[in-house]
């Protein structure tokens, strides 16, 4: 597919994500509609919206776990789903995906911990068998990122024998040892029992409060994104409906929709 | 009237273990042959190459709905023809092993499936490469569910090799027979081939319970 309207570089100073006029249909469905979102470097975004309004999408295609029908999006001023060629911009092929996906990394719902290996196997993996780090390095710095995550002591447990919250804080520590400039979560205590789910959010209180990562994080938790965010987007349809800092959003919202969604959730919760 | 002779049978023994022996050889190649082609046979369905998939979805029906005797006819009679001469154990081995391939590739490719989508899109997220994502974390979790299956298939390897006798490999049973058209007696060469079969199969069966036992346990997929 050739994208003309898009330029095949940004400018310098460009949003560490960029999604431009991006399209998802699944068959007659069209999740996304013409999308345009962005988000700085360092920023920390939540997004909330209704079920089915393509939040967990969004992080999808980040990740290029699934392709966009249209538009295109861009990391770090480069094309991610594109890249250029003699001056166009054409659908990205794999070795290209592949060299802009390593800037990603996501922490999925349910885990998605290998569960053959165990607590640091599943963190050293990646940068061994794709950074081609040394087993030693791997190693030791794995163990530091499961320290960082409170875990020193279940390093050499399976997955099977780890609580929702701790397998949940293992698949954190296994995205960071691939030092991703871009960290997205997808409801990352929706799985987690109630009891569990402080420890979880502790630790992503405390990468946030680093503050050298780019995060995109889509939760139900209302309070921690009020809490962590830089801003928050309200999603309803494949658009976002509204969006601004926490205490606007959460405080003052403008729009019918966010107001009905928002005072949904916060009875119910 | 039937009358056991334990002098006779001892002296038939050693030349039945010994074709024993030789039996199990067949059956273990044989055996690793399905596993290896089995498993190429599953991963070239998974290509998503149409005409990859078609052709090897249909080399898999066919094997699968022929019997294993006339596939080891065609391997020994037929080869020749096109230059490939094997000796009967040679052909036997191979069409045996071809034939369990095809069933072990459902095996696999069942194994395969049940990986749950989350693995691949955490390979993805990593951005493991496709060799790695299969070799490294998918095919090891595809294994371990499929071993009771993976186990029966050694066994009826194992219990199938009479048919090679049809080409002549001195498998067990047509050990048994030579030796009965010796001696003409045949109630013990064909009364210890059953034992001997009995005496591998058992102990093999509750040693493949076993070991599924312990890569379960060895891989942390259980408590
Ligand atoms: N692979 C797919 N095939 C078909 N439809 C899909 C697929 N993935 C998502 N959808 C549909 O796209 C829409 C948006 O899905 P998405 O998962 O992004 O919603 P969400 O905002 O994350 O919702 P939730 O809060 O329930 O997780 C939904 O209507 C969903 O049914
Ligand atoms: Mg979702």
């Amino acid at each position: 597919m050739n994208e003309p309207d898009f330029p095949i570089k940004l400018e310098s100073g460009a949003p560490m994500v960029r999604f431009a006029k991006v399209r998802k249909s699944y068959g007659e469905l069209t999740v996304l509609d013409d999308l345009d979102f962005d988000v700085q470097k360092n920023e920390i975004v939540s997004i909330i919206g209704p079920s089915g309004s393509g939040k967990t999408t969004v992080l999808r295609m980040l990740m290029t776990l699934e392709q966009i029908d249209h538009g295109v999006i861009y990391v770090d001023g480069e094309p991610l789903t594109h890249m250029g060629k003699n001056g166009k911009l054409v659908r990205a092929n794999n070795r290209y995906v592949r060299s802009m996906r390593s800037k990603i990394g996501m922490v999925f719902q349910h885990f998605n911990l290998f569960p053959h290996m165990t607590a640091l196997q599943n963190c050293m993996e990646a940068p061994v068998q794709v950074l081609g780090m040394s087993k030693q390095e791997a190693s030791d710095r794995s163990e530091e990122l499961l320290q960082m995550v409170g875990l020193e002591d279940k390093i050499h447990q399976h997955p099977a024998r780890l609580s929702g919250g701790q397998q949940q804080r293992v698949a954190i520590a296994r995205a960071l040892a691939m030092r991703p400039e871009i960290l997205l979560f997808d409801e990352v205590t929706s799985a987690l029992d109630p009891e569990v789910i402080g420890e979880v959010l502790g630790v992503i209180r405390q990468l946030a409060a680093e503050h050298n990562l780019t995060m995109i994080m889509v939760t139900h938790q209302m309070g921690f994104a009020r809490e962590i965010s830089d801003r928050v987007c309200f999603f309803y349809d494949g658009k976002i409906e509204e969006q601004g800092s926490p205490t606007k959003l959460f405080d003052n919202p403008e729009n019918e929709r966010t107001r009905q969604f928002l005072s949904a959730v916060l009875d119910a919760g | 009237m039937l009358e056991w002779k334990w002098a006779y049978s001892l002296e038939i023994l050693p030349r039945l273990l010994s074709a024993a022996v030789n039996t199990l050889i067949a059956a273990g190649i044989g055996y690793l042959i399905a596993l290896v082609v089995g498993l190429v046979f599953a991963l070239l369905q998974r290509t998503g190459v149409r005409p990859v998939t078609f052709i090897v979805r249909e080399i898999v029906e066919f094997i699968r709905s022929t019997p294993l005797v006339v596939q080891i006819f065609f391997v020994f009679y037929v080869g020749p023809q096109f230059g490939i001469r094997l000796s009967p154990w040679a052909s036997g081995m191979i069409a045996i092993g071809l034939h369990y391939a095809s069933y072990l590739s459902e095996v696999y490719r069942a194994g395969l499936d049940n990986v749950p989508k989350g693995q691949w899109e955490a390979c993805k997220a990593l951005n493991l490469n496709p060799v790695k994502t299969y070799f490294r974390i998918i095919i090891p979790q595809a294994i371990p569910p499929s071993l009771p299956a993976m186990g029966n298939y050694l066994i009826s390897i194992f219990k199938d090799t009479p048919m090679l006798s049809v080409i002549g490999v001195a498998e067990l049973v047509h050990t048994a027979t030579t030796i009965g058209t010796e001696t003409y007696r045949y109630v013990e060469p064909y009364t210890l081939v059953g034992l001997i079969f009995l005496a591998i199969s058992l102990p093999a069966a509750f040693g493949l319970r076993r070991f599924e036992a312990w890569v379960a346990r060895y891989f942390g997929m259980t408590k």
